[in-house]
């Protein structure tokens, strides 16, 4: 079994080592040219704007999803008629297949006829339907707002589970030393939830670094790479330019990244046991 | 997680009531449009790409029609490429999950770090290598190569949480049916499995979810248009100028079938799965 998934890993990382292009298929040859593919990803002009992308996407997916999921959380903490339902309704966005939803949003964002400009138009916000998804300066932001979208469920799921475990008591014993709304939530709820913040945050980052469909669904890296992250940007040089080797050269360093993450997560994971 | 204790009351604090549950439904309003909307333009007739109504008044099937003739054949693929790797994923995890709850092998700890690790790594370096392997296997653009890759997420996320279960089993329940004569396996097949039941049918929803969503094996491992998954139809749909979405948006909603099934179905295994596979 560690073969199964070893595999992929070791042949990726060799590969990254390897002139590895269609010719290889019919010839059968992949020859060694030591560091020459990471040399050329990382030298290319899109390198640069590729990384930015990347951290500006995580970045701000996180945040988005992470303080909108934990202002859900809070506030589905208080039992309400149909909160459950509500609840539980409240995660298809994260169910439902991300290429679904970029086909979606593709459609709602659409420049001319999709249903936000159109919205927009009729209350008067924003005059001269802005092209959300054609235009090199709105496109990552659209991006990054259907990422939020997406994540909201997860984060408000996951944050809500750890919200649960926090004794009712405390907060009575709270209530009596005057310590109620935001300072409940300031001396009570944060620190009691902070290994769960910690695993939630890094689980993000990993899950977020790694997400193609939905560029790729939404705005295929365009227009002119205003969306280009690390990981589109291997896809298109292995499955558009057929140059895997450099293709497996940049996913490796975004493997280094995440591994980095891992690091992080088993740290916060074994003291979220501790705790 | 689930809460089944009465509401607990809060002392001093009044009890939030419809006043909360009406800004719960507009919390929802928003964040489900997109899904309405998804529903709304496919039920729309042909040819209304310009100014889609707010509301489907004028009911038309044929959006449906259209995806359900161009796309059954995918649906289909994807069906049948789902149960197979939650087939494969249940028949590796099992007994995998089992070994690392109840033997306490020394190796245990550095398989499950493996474990969240391959959770880590980047579909596209596994579609990396698999293509340039499946190439060579002559696996490209068949049924099962494209469970053997979804398996390749299936598997640990089955695994964590089929252990996370199997871990709480008592010891000595395993170890009466064992005085009683039976082997590992007896015991395993017999007792740990009906036992895990709950994980067991968690984890096969979200294998099943995982692989009928999957988009970039399908993307990356296949070729031509004989062993396609629904998700890469809909991505060749939009991949040129459309100008039909109503038959674009069906099949979107013929996509998500499967999570609102779930959702309306099996509800309680979703927070499962949720906490299950990201916390423990």
């Amino acid at each position: 079994m560690l073969a199964f998934f070893g595999y992929p890993v070791a042949k990726n990382f060799a590969m990254a080592f390897q002139k590895y292009t269609t010719s290889t298929f019919y010839t059968g040859e992949a020859p060694w040219v030591g560091l020459a593919n990471y040399q050329a990803v990382v030298t290319s002009s899109l390198f640069s704007k590729a990384m930015l992308n990347t951290v500006l996407f995580t970045v701000g997916s996180i945040a988005g999803q992470f303080v909108i999921g934990l202002a859900l959380a809070v506030f589905f903490r208080r039992r309400f008629p149909l909160s459950g339902l509500l609840r539980s309704l409240l995660l298809l966005p994260w169910l439902i297949p991300l290429i679904v939803s970029g086909a979606v949003w593709r459609w709602i964002l659409d420049k001319d006829n999709g249903a936000l400009n159109r919205f927009l138009d009729a209350v008067h916000l924003a005059p001269g339907h802005p092209g959300w998804l054609t235009s090199t300066s709105l496109a990552l932001v659209a991006v990054i707002l259907v990422n939020i979208w997406i994540g909201i469920p997860f984060n408000s799921t996951i944050l809500y589970g750890g919200l649960q475990d926090i004794p009712e008591e405390l907060y009575e014993a709270a209530a009596l030393d005057g310590a109620t709304g935001w300072k409940s939530f300031r001396y009570v709820t944060w620190p009691l939830l902070r290994p769960v913040v910690s695993v939630v945050l890094v689980l993000g980052v990993v899950y977020t670094i790694k997400v193609l469909d939905l560029i790729l669904g939404l705005t295929n890296g365009g227009p002119a790479n205003a969306t280009e992250t690390i990981a589109t940007q291997s896809y298109h040089l292995s499955f558009q330019q057929f140059d895997f080797g450099q293709g497996a050269a940049l996913s490796n360093i975004l493997i280094a990244i995440s591994l980095l993450f891992a690091v992080f997560y088993l740290h916060a994971n074994r003291r979220a046991v501790d705790e | 997680m689930s809460h089944t204790l009465p509401a607990r009351h809060h002392h001093g604090r009044r009890t939030p009531g419809w006043g909360s549950t009406a800004i719960g439904i507009a919390i929802l309003a928003v964040m489900l449009f997109p899904v309405y909307w998804m529903l709304n333009v496919s039920l729309q007739p042909s040819g209304s790409a310009v100014g889609t109504p707010w509301l489907p008044l004028d009911l038309s099937l044929h959006g449906y029609a259209t995806a359900i003739s161009q796309q059954g054949r995918n649906l289909l693929t994807s069906l049948v490429v789902a149960l197979g790797a939650v087939v494969f994923s249940l028949l590796l995890a099992a007994p995998a999950a089992y070994a690392l709850a109840h033997f306490r092998v020394r190796i245990g700890n550095v398989f499950l770090f493996g474990i969240l690790l391959s959770q880590m790594i980047p579909g596209i370096v596994i579609a990396n290598a698999l293509y340039t392997a499946y190439n060579d296997l002559g696996l490209l653009n068949s049924i099962p190569g494209l469970i053997l890759a979804d398996s390749t997420s299936g598997i640990p996320f089955a695994i964590l949480i089929i252990r996370a279960f199997m871990g709480s089993i008592p010891h000595s329940i395993i170890d009466a049916a064992r005085v009683d004569g039976a082997g590992h396996l007896r015991a395993f097949v017999s007792i740990v499995l009906p036992m895990s039941k709950n994980a067991l049918i968690t984890a096969s929803l979200f294998t099943f979810l995982f692989a009928w969503s999957d988009f970039l094996f399908a993307l990356t491992l296949t070729t031509t248009p004989d062993v396609r998954p629904v998700t890469l139809g809909l991505y060749t749909y939009i991949g040129t100028y459309v100008n039909d979405w109503s038959s674009v948006m069906a099949t979107a909603a013929l996509a998500s079938v499967p999570a609102i099934l779930l959702l309306v179905i099996a509800q309680r295994y979703i927070a499962a799965g949720a906490t299950g596979g990201a916390v423990k």
